[in-house]
């Protein structure tokens, strides 16, 4: 399983990177690598041209930008892990990431490659979509946002231009008094999740304040159970609530596929929803 | 003072070099002027092949090559040879090296291309135009035989391959006179090799000098020596095939495939070596596997559940084509009546053609889907008749005052299948202590109460091993004072040299390290027969012990003239031979191998043969028994479905044990393999034979993360078939567990009445059948 | 005409420099460039874990980097894990004591990929040791002697 040849660049500038894209039509991005080398090896891509993001500076870190983070793009997975200003203000994702895969692949995927290539049962998109991330990227004619709800355009497939870059993205984190959760069905350790669920709750005064609960693995795109998220807002914080919950997400739009029905994703986001907003409201009890 | 080494925990021989990177398995081999190769494979799994045009693909710069099937020229035109044959075989269909005008399972190679690199060769695989008539393809095993069902050859009228069946007893009196009659029928379904190292193989032609060269990575070199021999029509002795390092074989690599024919006639017209690396892809569509077994059964009891017969159909999925006769079905039927004293058997098998890749054993062969029917009718007893299943199991299990017991079956080559010793229930009664499984309802209570759902699950088994006719070994001590010990016998990971080498140290009183172990060369050995089914230990080591016995032997004899004393006197030990009692009066066994070896015109001692050597082929008189009982705790979610393996007991007797350490290896092993049969290893194909899981994302082994601890008890009840006493152990592990599992999956959901037909057991299914469950529940 | 560069890599301390085809594996590269068999290739896709080397330090799939892609860096292969003199590592001492390998093929990735995990976590559960080789298949053992000998290298480091 060799890659059919191409021809290989390796810019140091994202400049040049979004360069490279607009002169050669038939080309890929390698970022970590380790989702398009598989695909290069089986020969599913037959690109005439790779450019290589990993000598490029200024890509990659994690930034505290008060009431949001700043992610380069090329931030490798274990990085993120690790990352004190992600433990402090967006757990959450370094909770994830424990299911990204195994160490590794975190040692050379990064978040900008999970982003683009968007994958269904990928963890990090469903996290994007949880904190409605903002998506920069970069083209010959400038810089844009791309709301990450606007992100995924079709299955695998984002809404980037063939010459644009993915540089960085921002993840406007929760302040307050919240907990979160993170609940994920996978067959074995670091496959890809059948359903995942990711949630956030803001509590105050007993009552629930803010919801946000993501569904990955289940829809071609992450879904926000927008729905159940407007009924929680107000309610306490309890089995009852996450319960009707549940059955809202029961109701989601799932795929169907070869090894997996439609009916036991759905299955599995209810069971789900509830385990991450109990684990959400758990996590909340226990900081002060 | 003799060193005892068997039965000891010696740390292998094999591992310093593998630890260190050292190994040499195929692809590590290097040959001057090499040249490397890519197939094209079929993207379908039935059609006409209209035309191939390999024109653009030999025009690549790099290519030296490209051959289909007419390339190969008239010598080399006819289909390969059954190697298995057997009157049950109604039809025999064997494959062409490369597809002749019909391709019947998507992966079967219609053409090579041969470049300087892999990677070339892929290239040109790429620029290969072929025009393909697709035909419709049969997948379905239960629809195979129907009247307007595809068939998987088109010059065929069906799909029958052949017909087999298990018969002995009085089955009518059997179930006339039963208490009563229970039925099940059920889906197994195995799953693939995935030794972690692919198939591989390198060819070299040498005409004037060595001759024809396979390097292999194969279990049974000899067999594909002699298969290489007929269907060359060329002696074995200008063939040499060799099997290096071998990263796993677990039974599809003991075959020959169309490959180890065509990489030696590429490199005969090549006049270079040419080496093919199978890529993982490749495994996945080429490497035999073992597929669907349907079971449709009945069996009669009495009241107290004692099992008077079993009758059934079996169905069995072939593959498109019979590198393996009926080896498989054979041993699914041969197991029955497993662990029990049944008194009459009737089960039927259809082997039926589909359009995939060719079936084989894998690790135990069909011995664990007959073990699994009959434990799965136990359960039914036990479940139907409301009795505890290891009580069901005491009351049938065939008793040791019973042995040697004859089951009434026949084993593959015509012998009876005989039970020749163990204890069943004293095992059974080691695993449940093991497994704590008087405390288990306690443990399932609690469980239950904070809503989570346990279960425990038992499975019991024989395994015959051990299958002749032999697997020989040479002892010879030279010059230097070591030790020289070749046998035929292959290796995928078993350690078999540490464990040749135990038996020759003790008997021959040398240490270990002195010996130089060759195996699985057809030229440093004469003949050989392959490692499957269990076989070797029981055959290479008594063969090593008579061997190193002979040479003992001829060498006190040899010592007592020389150093003037009584053999009665005379001991070994690390290669020296003293007389007892004066430990001065000494010579070493490479002294004793020279006066044996004498120069020219000098003489062997009188009375004696040259050489202090000697070669023996002594195995077992018959089937070595081995047998276990498996006990397994899951915990079900029902919320997910999902199913963790939470405790995992073994019981085991393989007789006497070489080196314990190796037989546990190989037990938690076989387990391992057996729960990824039970839970997780799934080949799905569409209705028209396309297989959709062909990586590691989608076709699921069991990792670390999943697999429980495996606690292992031995009992060791020698066997009196060999000069050892050992049994095999390679397979013990895989045969009960999947049994064992599902047993348990049921017993954790028998509240919902749940009951499975199917395996692997995949969370989605037990969502189904627990909302059905409690669907009806609610009713 | 084939894309190629020269790379200079250190591999297991020694600078190495050669020319490579652009879409060469990392793992190709070493085995057939460089002839450093160790590293074995099971799957190239990024499963099995058969392939793992470190680079720079870190555990990598080496058949998920192109070679070029290691130019100017550090490479660690299994045959990089024993002393100069030729003394086993802790790991490689307990894989040989616990029986941590059958037919060795899996080994390399195993080896590779334990090192780098017991150096940053050295004091690891059970349940941490299976949860750090499931990115690594191995079809013989069962794992449990792969574990048991992580357990105990890792015990022996600490107390050294």
């Amino acid at each position: 399983m060799k890659p059919a040849p191409f021809t290989y660049h390796d810019p140091t500038t994202a400049d040049e990177a979004v360069a490279l894209l607009a002169s050669h039509e038939d080309a890929k991005i390698l970022a970590g690598g380790q989702s398009l080398m598989p695909m290069l090896n089986m020969r599913f891509v037959v690109p005439d041209h790779v450019i290589d993001l990993n000598r490029i500076d200024g890509i990659a870190g994690i930034r505290d930008a008060g009431d949001r983070i700043e992610i380069g793009a090329m931030t490798r997975q274990r990085d993120l892990m690790r990352d004190p200003v992600i433990a402090a203000k967006a757990p959450v994702i370094a909770e994830a990431l424990n299911w990204v895969g195994h160490f590794q692949t975190r040692n050379r995927g990064t978040i900008g490659g999970s982003l683009c290539h968007l994958d269904p049962a990928a963890e990090l998109p469903c996290l994007m979509a949880l904190y409605d991330a903002e998506l920069k990227v970069q083209g010959p004619d400038g810089g844009r946002t791309i709301p990450f709800a606007e992100w995924p355009l079709a299955y695998m497939l984002p809404s980037i231009g063939p010459d644009e870059l993915l540089t960085g993205i921002e993840v406007p984190h929760w302040g307050g008094n919240h907990g979160y959760g993170f609940v994920e069905f996978a067959r074995r350790h670091g496959d890809f999740a059948i359903v995942a669920v990711a949630a956030l709750l803001g509590v105050e005064g007993g009552k629930i304040t803010r919801a946000a609960i993501a569904i990955g693995g289940a829809d071609t795109r992450p879904i926000r159970l927008t729905e159940a998220e407007d009924a929680l807002v107000g309610a306490a914080p309890d089995a009852d609530a996450f319960a009707a919950a549940a059955e809202i997400a029961r109701g989601i739009d799932a795929m169907s596929d070869a090894y997996v029905s439609t009916a036991y994703r759905q299955r599995l986001a209810a069971t789900l929803v509830a385990r991450a907003l109990t684990a959400a409201a758990d996590n909340l009890k226990g900081s002060a | 003072m003799v060193v005892r080494y068997l039965g000891a925990e010696v740390q292998r021989m094999e591992d310093p070099r593998l630890i260190t990177g050292n190994g040499r398995y195929v692809d590590d081999i290097k040959l001057d002027g090499m040249l490397h190769a890519a197939f094209l494979r079929s993207p379908h799994a039935h059609a006409k092949i209209r035309s191939i045009d390999t024109s653009r693909a030999a025009a690549l710069e790099g290519v030296h090559w490209v051959f289909t099937h007419a390339d190969l020229g008239p010598k080399y035109a006819h289909r390969m040879n059954q190697l298995y044959p057997a009157p049950v075989i109604e039809q025999n269909k064997t494959q062409y090296p490369l597809a002749k005008d019909e391709v019947c399972y998507v992966g079967e190679a219609l053409a090579v291309v041969v470049a300087d690199s892999r990677a070339i060769a892929e290239d040109a695989v790429a620029l290969i135009d072929v025009d393909y008539e697709t035909l419709p393809a049969v997948v379905d095993i239960m629809t195979a035989l129907e009247d307007g069902a595809p068939l998987a050859h088109a010059d065929t009228t069906s799909n029958l391959m052949g017909r087999m069946r298990s018969q002995f007893g009085d089955i009518e009196d059997a179930f006339a006179k039963a208490d009563h009659v229970f039925s099940a029928s059920f889906m197994q379904h195995r799953g693939g090799c995935h030794s972690m190292e692919t198939r591989g193989c390198i060819g070299r032609d040498d005409p004037w000098g060595d001759g024809l060269t396979l390097w292999t990575s194969a279990q049974s070199p000899y067999l594909i020596r002699r298969a290489l021999s007929r269907w060359l029509d060329e002696p074995e002795e200008r063939i040499r095939v060799v099997a290096p390092d071998v990263g796993g074989g677990f039974g599809p690599k003991a075959g020959f495939y169309p490959e180890e024919i065509v990489i030696p006639l590429l490199a005969r017209f090549m006049e270079r070596p040419v080496k093919w690396i199978e890529d993982r892809r490749e495994h996945f569509m080429s490497t035999t596997t073992q597929r669907d077994q349907h079971w449709a059964l009945e069996v009669a009891c009495t009241n107290e559940g004692k099992i008077l017969g079993l009758r059934g159909k079996v169905t069995h999925e072939n593959g498109a084509f019979v590198p393996y006769g009926i080896l498989l079905p054979n041993s699914s039927l041969t197991p029955l009546p497993g662990a029990y004293s049944i008194a009459a058997i009737d089960v039927g098998v259809d082997i039926v053609f589909t359009n995939t890749v060719p079936n084989s054993p894998v690790r135990g062969a069909g011995r664990p889907c007959g073990i699994y029917a009959v434990e799965r009718m136990v359960q039914v007893v036990s479940r139907n008749l409301g009795i505890d299943p290891a009580t069901v199991r005491r009351r049938n299990y065939v008793r040791p005052e019973q042995m040697p017991y004859e089951t009434g079956a026949t084993l593959r080559g015509g012998a009876k299948c005989v039970y020749d010793s163990g204890d069943y229930e004293a095992l059974l009664d080691k695993a449940l202590e093991l497994a704590d499984y008087d405390g288990f309802a306690a443990r399932q209570a609690a469980a239950r109460a904070e809503g989570r759902y346990l279960g425990i699950g038992v499975s019991s088994c024989i395994e015959d091993t051990g299958m002749g006719p032999y697997e020989g070994t040479t002892v010879r001590v030279e010059a230097s004072g070591k030790v020289a010990v070749r046998t035929g016998a292959a290796s995928q990971g078993q350690g078999h040299h540490t464990m040749i080498a135990m038996i020759v140290a003790e008997n021959l009183g040398v240490a270990p390290e002195d010996i130089l172990f060759e195996s699985a060369d057809t030229s440093k050995f004469p003949h050989g027969v392959g490692t499957i089914g269990s076989r070797v230990a029981a055959n290479v080591g008594p063969s090593a012990f008579d061997a190193a016995t002979k040479v003992r032997e001829k060498a006190l004899k040899l010592a007592a003239e020389v150093l003037e004393a009584s053999e009665a006197d005379l001991d070994i030990e690390d290669g020296v031979v003293r007389v007892n009692g004066a430990p001065d009066v000494s010579i070493t066994l490479g002294e004793l191998a020279v006066q044996l070896s004498p120069a020219s015109a000098m003489r062997v001692p009188a009375g004696f043969d040259p050489l202090l050597e000697a070669t023996s082929y002594d195995g077992s008189s018959g089937s070595p028994i081995a047998c276990g009982s498996n006990v397994a705790e899951v915990e079900v979610d029902i919320g997910t479905g999902e199913v963790r393996v939470l405790r995992y007991s073994v019981a085991h007797d393989c007789g006497v044990m070489i080196n314990p350490k190796v037989v546990h290896g190989q037990i938690v092993g076989g387990v391992v393999h057996g729960i990824g049969n039970a839970l997780f290893e799934r080949m799905i194909y569409d209705n028209q034979g396309q297989p959709l899981t062909t990586n590691y994302g989608e076709y699921l082994l069991p990792l670390a993360s999943e697999m429980p601890r495996v606690d292992v008890t031995h009992m060791e009840t020698p066997s009196p078939l060999n000069s050892l006493g050992v049994k095999g152990a390679g397979e013990g592990g895989t045969i009960p567990a999947a049994a064992a599992i599902v047993a348990a999956i049921e017993n954790a959901l028998a509240e919902f009445d749940v009951e499975i037909d199917y395996y692997p057991v995949d969370p989605q299914m037990l969502t189904e059948l627990i909302d059905a469950g409690a669907a009806e529940a609610a009713e | 005409m084939a894309d190629t560069r020269e790379i200079t890599v250190t591999v297991n301390g020694e600078s190495r420099t050669a020319t490579a085809e652009t879409r060469t594996s990392l793992g190709d590269f070493l085995r057939q460039t460089l002839g450093l068999t160790g590293t074995h290739m099971g799957c190239e896709h990024g499963v099995c874990g058969a392939c793992t080397v470190l680079v720079d330090g870190e555990a990598a799939r080496s058949c998920l980097m192109l070679a070029v892609q290691a130019d100017g860096r550090e490479i660690t292969t299994v045959e990089g894990l024993a002393d100069d003199d030729g003394a086993l590592s802790p790991l490689q001492e307990a894989f040989w004591k616990h029986h941590g390998l059958q037919c060795g093929f899996c080994t390399p990735g195993m080896l590779t990929s334990l090192t780098a995990y017991l150096r940053d976590n050295p004091d690891p559960s059970e349940r941490d040791v299976r949860e750090a080789i499931s990115g690594n298949i191995c079809r013989c053992t069962g794992y449990q002697g792969i574990v048991d000998a992580a357990l105990d290298a890792a015990k022996t480091m600490r107390e050294g």
